[in-house]
């Protein structure tokens, strides 16, 4: 080893080779380990090899016709595409703008206090920010975004997420880990001034108001007029109620234990739940037109973020994720085991003409909309900044837990893809077009879907009622919101491997159960957060807002709970009550304002890394940003200003005003004055909500512009960074150590035990 | 049966770590390393503080 030397700091480096080694203190093994070694022979022959294959496979998927294209090679090409992302883009973005110092405490090492901020162990880490960033979005985008065919859907999970949702997960994770954990509102008003960073908070409350109102929307057409889903559904409450005073009274801290018991009462419900469906009394109780069921989840939805967090939420997370790592692995493995053929074209006609039922508008910008969160996802900021840096033991790791986890979350949205691309295309647009349209019986839904020159023999009637009795519905007709099609596509992978068909039904309200209960996870998780935002922001205008900053006034508490549930409320019930269907006409909101906030986010970001003087590599965010930008506003653009009624909000307003004018009681889908007046109604409010956020983007991303414009000719607002603080404790950085990291490692397990440790890293 | 043993092992510490079986084993010798002497919660008292903090700090779950 060559002789060490003194940095100006207290670090200390030694090189050894391509190794550097370096120390914070001079008793104490190396705190980081950098090693600049050539890739080897083996890892170029491994990586050619990879990418060869995920070529074959994505040329099979784009060019192979004639409907026999095999699943499996979604998943190759996926996972090779992957890796060779992960290994090669995030090293280079890992190497040019992040610059990990694992020298440096993080967060999680500076300030553990053993409830938020806690060095975990990375692969831990890993678990919980999956298990926070994994929602209903990537399970129920892709479906949806099937309409225009399996090609368009795959190529943007893959290359979005590769391009440009990991990118943004990863860099916001890095630049809040060096802020101690800072959320991305207050990243925004540091980085971006008052103006800017108000316009982000603002504009952060709002959008997520919107996707809880239309997360809530799913779930809602997934259960209504389902005795079997309702029933399992309510009965996770008493049970989580039951694990809640479990670990507060019985067993504390035994929390494998009781979801192992909660999930078996799960199941339990599950099941119990057609025992239930089939009673007549238990038809009569469990069965709720949509309106009262929006009606039960407003309220679950306020009683969840008043009620103490051990009651209701926390056990109903446990449970969440058990059953949402736990599902998404058992339909890896099915899709595995059963290897189903694609039933959908690689491009249908709708792709092109923008006319399909499921959502309007043409393959750009919808497609992209539509997937959303499989691609990109804003939201994913919100947890990649303030939760997982305070979590994470060293800087190196970022690489594995931002841009790993959303090339999780991607793989997620491609089996969600599978699994609506191998239903039959009648049956898939039966489900998923509105009922004002299908006309909500199985004859005139196989005469309508047959009408629409889909490729495949035409389905009749009987056919659409046997598939829902298949799986223990009375109809399956206009079940839209995406989730009961997955749901479908689920029990038709699942029963081929596990249980034949005499399990159908079982695994599709299984599935129900599992998208509902982790929705609803959501919605009252996200009630929560608003609430704080609310409560925070109202906070800041000073005067006697100021005592809604304290957490522990619960009429405070209360009053914001009230604004946040009634603003997603109204949202919901405005649209179960449309008369244009609902999903179709929010979902494109919800798809904007996610990759609006994404569009925050990449701003905050691309200010950044600009500001550190790192302007050559600024396109690394900057191309995902103006990308998501030009969808975003086209489709914004598209929403309030396009002629075509079924795509513009306020062109379809004026048109039922006219009617409304001209003394018609009954125009277009509205079937009555009720009905003419609700569609008014709705189109003002989903017009207005378009130019809200729209506008509220576009003062971020100007207010990014400036600053990084002054940035570059130099001045401007200094970078917020902290002053980084020497770390005392080591950890590999990827997901398998390597030789020399086991060789630092094993010094520091020679340590006697009073020396930090991270949390799981007890076993070893 | 070694080897299985020890992949089980490692299975079950995976599992805890994330669901939080382990959290308090760890919070006592954290305390007892870094802060000797001092007073240490019982493990009724430590889940009590863990969820009195996501009351006022909620972990948001994504869509």
């Amino acid at each position: 080893m060559a002789t060490p030397t003194a940095a100006p700091s207290d670090r200390i480096e030694e090189r050894d080779g391509d190794v550097t080694y370096i120390r914070t203190e001079k008793d104490l093994p190396p705190v980081a380990v950098i090693d600049r070694s050539p890739i080897t022979t083996r890892h170029k022959i491994i990586f050619g090899v990879i990418a060869v294959l995920g070529a074959i496979a994505w040329a099979i998927i784009a060019f192979f016709r004639g409907e026999t294209v095999n699943a499996v090679w979604f998943v190759i090409a996926a996972i090779c595409t992957y890796v060779i992302g992960f290994r090669f883009y995030a090293r280079l973005i890992e190497m040019k703008i992040v610059r990990p110092r694992d020298e440096n405490a993080t967060p999680a090492e500076l300030f553990e206090n053993d409830t938020d901020y806690m060095p975990t162990d990375r692969r831990v880490l890993f678990g919980h920010h999956f298990a926070a960033i994994a929602g209903a979005g990537p399970l129920v985008g892709p479906v949806l975004a099937m309409q225009m065919g399996y090609l368009p859907g795959t190529i943007w999970i893959i290359i979005g997420a590769v391009f440009a949702g990991c990118v943004q997960d990863y860099l916001v994770l890095s630049i809040s880990t060096r802020r101690r954990g800072r959320s991305l509102g207050q990243m925004a008003r540091d980085e971006l001034g008052a103006i800017g960073g108000a316009a982000a908070i603002i504009g952060v409350l709002v959008i997520m108001v919107i996707l809880l109102a239309v997360l809530a929307l799913v779930v809602v057409g997934a259960l209504a007029e389902s005795p079997w889903g309702v029933f399992s559904i309510a009965m996770t409450i008493p049970i989580a109620i039951f694990m809640g005073i479990y670990l507060r009274v019985l067993r504390p801290g035994r929390v494998s234990e009781v979801s192992l018991i909660g999930v078996a009462l799960l199941l339990l419900a599950v099941v119990a739940g057609g025992w239930v469906a089939e009673t007549s009394w238990g038809a009569d109780w469990f069965t709720l037109s949509k309106v009262s069921l929006s009606w039960c989840i407003i309220i679950y939805g306020f009683a969840a973020s008043v009620l103490p967090v051990w009651l209701l939420l926390a056990p109903r997370d446990y449970l969440s994720t058990f059953m949402k790592v736990g599902t998404i692995a058992l339909l890896a493995l099915g899709i595995l085991l059963a290897r189903p053929i694609m039933e959908a074209p690689a491009i249908s006609q709708f792709a092109t003409k923008g006319t399909g039922p499921v959502f309007a508008g043409a393959l750009f910008p919808f497609l992209f909309i539509t997937i959303a969160c499989g691609a990109l996802s804003g939201f994913h900021a919100l947890i990649s900044s303030g939760t997982t840096p305070k979590l994470l033991e060293k800087e190196g790791q970022m690489r594995l837990i931002g841009y790993g986890g959303m090339l999780t979350e991607s793989f997620v949205g491609i089996m969600a893809l599978i699994t609506a691309a191998i239903l039959n295309q009648h049956l898939y647009f039966a489900m998923n077009a509105p009922a004002a349209q299908t006309g909500t019986t199985a004859q005139t839904a196989a005469d309508y879907v047959n009408g629409l020159g889909l490729s495949g023999t035409p389905i009749t009637g009987a056919e659409i009622t046997d598939a829902a009795e298949a799986v223990g519905e009375k109809t399956i007709v206009s079940r839209t919101g995406g989730a009961p099609t997955l749901a479908f596509g689920m029990s038709e992978v699942l029963h081929q491997v596990f249980g034949g068909t005499s399990l159908k039904a079982f695994w599709y309200h299984f599935a129900i159960m599992f998208e509902a209960l982790f929705i609803l996870t959501t919605v009252d998780a996200g009630t929560r957060v608003a609430r704080f935002m609310l409560s925070d922001g109202l906070g800041n205008l000073g005067g006697p807002l100021k005592k809604l900053q304290n957490p522990s006034w619960r009429v405070g508490a209360w009053i914001c709970s009230v604004i946040v549930v009634a603003a997603w409320g109204s949202i919901l019930l405005m649209g179960v009550t449309d008369p244009l269907g609902g999903i179709n006409t929010l979902f494109p909101l919800f798809g904007i304002a996610n990759q609006l906030l994404a569009a925050i986010a990449l701003t905050v970001v691309t200010v950044v890394v600009i500001k550190r003087g790192l302007l050559k590599w600024a396109w690394i965010p900057g191309i995902p940003l103006l990308w998501d930008l030009t969808v975003t506003m086209t489709a914004s653009w598209q929403k309030i200003f396009s002629g075509d009624p079924k795509v513009g909000y306020w062109t379809q307003h004026y048109q039922y005003v006219a009617a409304k004018d001209a003394g018609k009681t009954a125009f277009g889908a509205a079937k009555n004055a009720g009905q003419l007046d609700a569609v008014i109604r709705n189109t003002f409010i989903q017009g207005t909500l378009s130019i809200v956020f729209a506008a509220l983007v576009v003062i971020v991303f100007v207010a990014g512009v400036i600053m990084a414009l002054k940035a570059i000719r130099g001045g401007g607002r200094p970078l917020t960074e902290d002053e980084p603080v020497p770390s005392r404790l080591f950890a590999p950085s990827g997901l398998i150590p390597t030789k020399t990291e086991r060789e630092v490692q094993k010094q520091w397990d020679a340590l006697p035990k009073s020396h930090a440790r991270s949390v799981g890293t007890g076993a070893h | 049966m070694g080897r299985a043993a020890e992949i089980a092992r490692q299975i079950g510490w995976y599992w805890g770590s994330l669901m939080g079986d382990n959290h308090y084993r760890r919070y006592v010798e954290h305390r007892r390393a870094n802060h000797p002497g001092e007073p240490v919660m019982s493990e009724r008292e430590y889940w009590k503080m863990r969820h009195d903090a996501i009351e006022s700090n909620p972990n948001p779950r994504c869509c």
